[in-house]
């Protein structure tokens, strides 16, 4: 209803009616030019030579795809088998991106209920101290996350202080370690989407619930879960894409063992041992991954609005 | 006498330093229709969540046919609520609104599914069954929550206000149906409303509350016949409050003097009413006109309404104050102009001492 | 009792609120306190002291630093004026200016850099920048930075700017001020919080920027996290937990302010 009467008034009374192919042209030419054709020429790369030095030869080539899922030998003249090596570090990838999700929701939703429910200012206040540390510098975080964890590090002397352990635990280099970096870095993002779904709420649904006999479990699991699932599927996906193409993360705290996406397009840019069309054909792996879940969260999110 | 469904003694609920109610006690009969009704923010809602068990009572207590149920949860408590804003779960549709209470009792399949069946019949709802609350109008969605308030046969089902979201026209026509639910379920209802006329029409008992306070407990006859306080006799219908002088009261009935004039008459009095100084209520239907040395009071005619089937008249008496009176529009009524002297008369037995 | 009757509240919510809190602080607040540590080692104690601010200031690499800081900070700060000027275009003309075509792709548009992988953005802007044959360094970082500060920007304004009714700038305009005035002297300063809000998140952004940065930079130039990567790579030595507090720091107090901006905005109303 209140969406009709806004719509109504800017169709009839904008202000700038008319203007608005011309206020939106910086946007367009700036993204236009900087991203969506930078992403066209990448997909173009995936496509093209590789040049020893880094850069291409223009001249077409399937060689990046082939190496990415086929392996053909040493001298490459055997007869093709699925190369595992990158299909596993994009499995890991998922796995990795997959857990760090998980335990941001097993921590980020109560959190966001939590929050939700305070009155009064104590509420912002929370709030606010929950999204301070996701501007903090993802660098800064990680490295302190790193200084941490270290085997000499903070954690492991003051375990050992108080007698829990005997012997430094061995964290750094682990996938654990990757798995809790993600999650460090981006457990905000899974408390801001499900916190503002929480917010929207209606409590009376809870009073109806436990009126017609549910207990609060009921009540979470039919009633609450269900609402507020929107913001949930926002969250994991805010967690989970970045997640997946982490650099940081995996590079500081994860060590050569475990390399993700991220650290595996870099390789391919950086120094003699780089293969541009390959290190493309990987980000564009990536980005379609990346789309497909992003359209399954665009369909998602119609179907809630046509309800 | 039948049985206590609802009985609650000597309750308060404060918030912080608020007190929203103050020294509640109430017993709602078993099977009957019983309505709080009061002014907006006097605490009806507040008193109607105690009895679900939304609100921690501060002090007193709740019993439920005799049970202590304070502090049971509202999900433990064999009592529903149909709920102003209807709160219909919005990701379910009408069956699944409705069975869902049947379910967490652990009602099995069947038994729940024609339960269902059952109440959707009893509000007509039948070929809605499969619609999502979204797809239904106010009306209907109103008729989805009283049926999932219904279906796990509650021993008390409350009501806050469910047809004031509702038309004019649709509003009437509930009225009905909600009453012959009553009747036929016999589930103790307990109805809130602030519109006095929804209160009178259909309660078997009504509740006046102010300020967090039980007024008055009686049928509509009751509370309109023998107000007991000025805020009943003010909040219901429409009165004159006459200031007097009591000489004595007993056994119910009461000797004042009424102002500029040394008649003296006895009249029903209020239980509270005392000596001294009180106030007589009069309702506007009751007086009539006479000569002005035949009546009780004397006044001037200061003007007159037409009301359709009616016509209301305000006198204004010698000391200044106004009486309005309600005459029949009818050809042999004789209706005053304005600045005739006129007197007003009525039956002792129809005027009322409040407690004041 | 009362607990038990709050359908709101749901025994464990708090511990976990609690634990959500000191997962997210704790690191931060240690290496803040071991940027204090008088030690050459960076896990023993040495007892309080400033040594290691002295040494990011003045000590050997502090040149190295302060260019690194110079660049980040020249590039924030253009970055964020454009991405906040092209932002409040955008929101003008998505929220007040009706129907128009290619509206509904210009918002996909906007919030792009805010969806494609930051390391797809990174490769696909290092490919083109030398596919045109543009030699990477400043320049390319600043056009990096003012891609992806927009979508940043464009939320606290465009939040700003739904919350402003129509009828203001058509008093304007009754009063015959033309559209632009109507822009410049009604619409500009009732969305000034939610500009500089805008602003703020997108200097931040921008200052925060390591991935991007270190694909676009070419050799030679380094902003401080890129420089502050490469030092780590090192090891960490107890001055990068100095830069890292002071620009902890600084983050802290934009963020503070931006949220301090938006609320008094809000009051005013
Ligand atoms: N959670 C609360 N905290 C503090 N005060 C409250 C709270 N809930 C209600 N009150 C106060 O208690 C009083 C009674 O409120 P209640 O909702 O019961 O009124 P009501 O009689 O139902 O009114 P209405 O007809 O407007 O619905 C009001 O003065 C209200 O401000
Ligand atoms: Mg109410």
């Amino acid at each position: 209803m209140a969406a009709q009467i806004a719509k109504k008034s800017t169709s009839n009374t904008s202000t700038y009616a008319g203007l608005g192919v011309f206020l939106m042209l910086p946007s367009w030419a700036v993204i236009g030019f900087f991203l969506v054709l930078p992403v066209g020429m990448m997909l173009i790369y995936s496509f093209l030579t590789k040049e020893f030095r880094g850069g291409v030869i223009w001249e077409f080539s399937l060689n990046a795809y082939d190496q990415f899922f086929f392996d053909r030998g040493l001298f490459g003249d055997a007869p093709p088998v699925i190369e595992w090596t990158y299909i596993n570090i994009f499995w890991r990838s998922i796995w990795q991106a997959g857990v760090a999700t998980f335990f941001s929701l097993l921590i980020g939703f109560p959190t966001a209920w939590f929050i939700a429910t305070r009155t009064g200012p104590n509420k912002s206040v929370w709030l606010f101290l929950i999204t301070i540390p996701y501007w903090v510098n993802l660098l800064i975080r990680t490295i302190s996350m790193k200084f941490l964890i270290r085997d000499t590090g903070p954690l492991n002397e003051w375990l050992l202080s108080l007698g829990v352990i005997s012997e430094p635990i061995h964290i750094i280099n682990t996938s654990f370690a990757v798995q809790l970096g993600l999650f460090y870095s981006y457990l905000p993002f899974m408390v801001l989407p499900i916190y503002a779904s929480v917010e929207r709420y209606n409590f009376a649904y809870s009073e109806v619930a436990a009126d017609l006999y549910a207990s609060r479990r009921a009540t979470l699991t039919k009633i609450i879960i269900p609402i507020v699932k929107p913001g949930i599927i926002a969250g994991c996906i805010l967690v989970f894409v970045p997640s997946l193409g982490a650099f940081l993360a995996p590079d500081l705290l994860g060590g050569a063992k475990n390399f993700m996406i991220g650290s595996l397009i870099e390789e391919q840019f950086k120094g003699n041992a780089g293969n541009w069309p390959f290190g493309a054909a990987v980000s564009m792996i990536l980005l379609s991954m990346v789309l497909v879940v992003l359209t399954f969260y665009a369909r998602q999110q119609a179907k809630e609005g046509a309800r | 006498m039948s049985e206590i469904a609802v009985d609650i003694l000597n309750m308060t609920k404060r918030y912080g330093s608020f007190v929203a109610l103050r020294d509640v006690c109430l017993s709602i009969k078993d099977n009957e229709f019983f309505t709080l009704l009061g002014p907006s923010g006097c605490g009806k809602t507040t008193l109607l969540r105690t009895i679900a068990g939304f609100e921690a009572i501060s002090e007193g207590a709740i019993k439920l046919y005799g049970e202590d149920i304070a502090d049971l949860p509202p999900n433990k408590r064999p009592v529903n609520t149909v709920f102003q804003q209807y709160a219909l779960f919005p990701h379910m549709n009408v069956r699944a609104n409705v069975i869902f209470g049947l379910q967490r009792l652990g009602q099995d399949e069947t038994t729940a599914r024609a339960r269902v069946d059952e109440v959707l019949d009893m509000v007509q709802l039948m070929e809605f069954a499969d619609r999502l609350p979204a797809q239904l109008s106010g009306g209907q969605q109103q008729r989805v929550a009283l049926a999932r308030a219904l279906a796990p046969k509650p021993k008390v089902l409350l009501l806050d206000e469910p047809l004031s979201a509702l038309d004019l026209k649709l509003r009437q026509s509930v009225r009905q149906e909600l009453q012959q639910i009553q009747q036929t379920t016999g589930i103790t209802f307990v109805f809130v409303t602030h519109d006095q006329e929804e209160a009178l029409t259909m309660s078997d008992r009504i509740a006046v509350i102010a300020d967090g306070q039980v007024q008055q407990v009686g049928s509509a006859r009751d509370i309109y016949e023998a107000p007991q306080n000025r805020f009943v006799a003010d909040f219901i219908g429409e009165t004159n409050l006459i200031d007097v002088a009591v000489s004595s009261v007993s056994g119910g009935y009461a000797t004042c003097v009424l102002p500029g004039g040394d008649v003296q008459f006895t009249c029903p009095a209020a239980a509270g009413a005392v000596v001294g100084h009180g106030h007589l209520s009069v309702r506007p239907e009751r007086v009539s006109l006479v000569k002005p040395q035949d009546g009780l009071l004397r006044g001037v005619t200061t003007r007159q309404v037409y009301l359709g089937t009616d016509m209301s008249v305000d006198v204004r008496l010698e000391g200044g104050k106004i009486i309005t009176l309600r005459l029949q529009n009818s050809e042999e009524t004789h209706i005053p102009e304005i600045g005739d002297p006129v007197g007003l008369n009525f039956e002792t037995g129809t005027a009322r001492l409040l407690e004041d | 009792m009362a607990r038990k009757l709050d359908i709101r509240h749901f025994p464990g919510f708090l511990p976990i609120t609690y634990l959500c809190l000191f997962l997210l602080y704790a690191p931060l607040i240690i290496v803040m306190i071991y940027s204090f540590n008088d030690s050459n080692s960076i896990t023993i104690w040495g007892g309080a002291s400033l040594r290691w601010y002295g040494e990011v200031f003045w000590g050997v690499e502090s040149a190295k630093f302060k260019a690194a800081a110079l660049n980040s900070i020249t590039i924030a700060v253009m970055a964020a004026t454009t991405a906040t000027t092209i932002a409040t275009l955008a929101a003008t003309a998505m929220l007040k200016a009706g129907r128009f075509r290619g509206k509904s792709v210009s918002f996909a548009l906007i919030n792009l850099p805010l969806m494609v992988p930051e390391i797809v953005t990174a490769v696909a802007t290092l490919i083109f920048f030398s596919a045109i044959g543009f030699t990477t360094g400043y320049l390319t970082i600043l056009v990096a930075h003012i891609v992806f500060c927009i979508p940043f920007a464009y939320l606290p304004i465009a939040a700003r700017m739904q919350g402003i009714e129509d009828v203001y700038e058509q008093v304007a305009l009754d009063l015959y001020a033309t559209r632009f005035q109507a822009f410049r002297l009604i619409l500009l300063p009732l969305m000034a919080p939610g500009i500089i809000s805008g602003f703020l998140l997108a200097f931040i952004i921008s200052l925060d920027d390591f991935i991007i940065t270190n694909f676009v930079k070419g050799a030679g130039i380094e902003t401080l996290p890129t420089a502050i990567f490469g030092a780590v790579k090192q090891g960490i030595k107890p001055n990068i937990m100095a830069i890292s507090t002071l620009l902890l720091l600084v983050s802290v107090v934009f963020v503070t302010l931006s949220y301090l901006v938006g609320r008094m905005g809000q009051n005013k109303k």
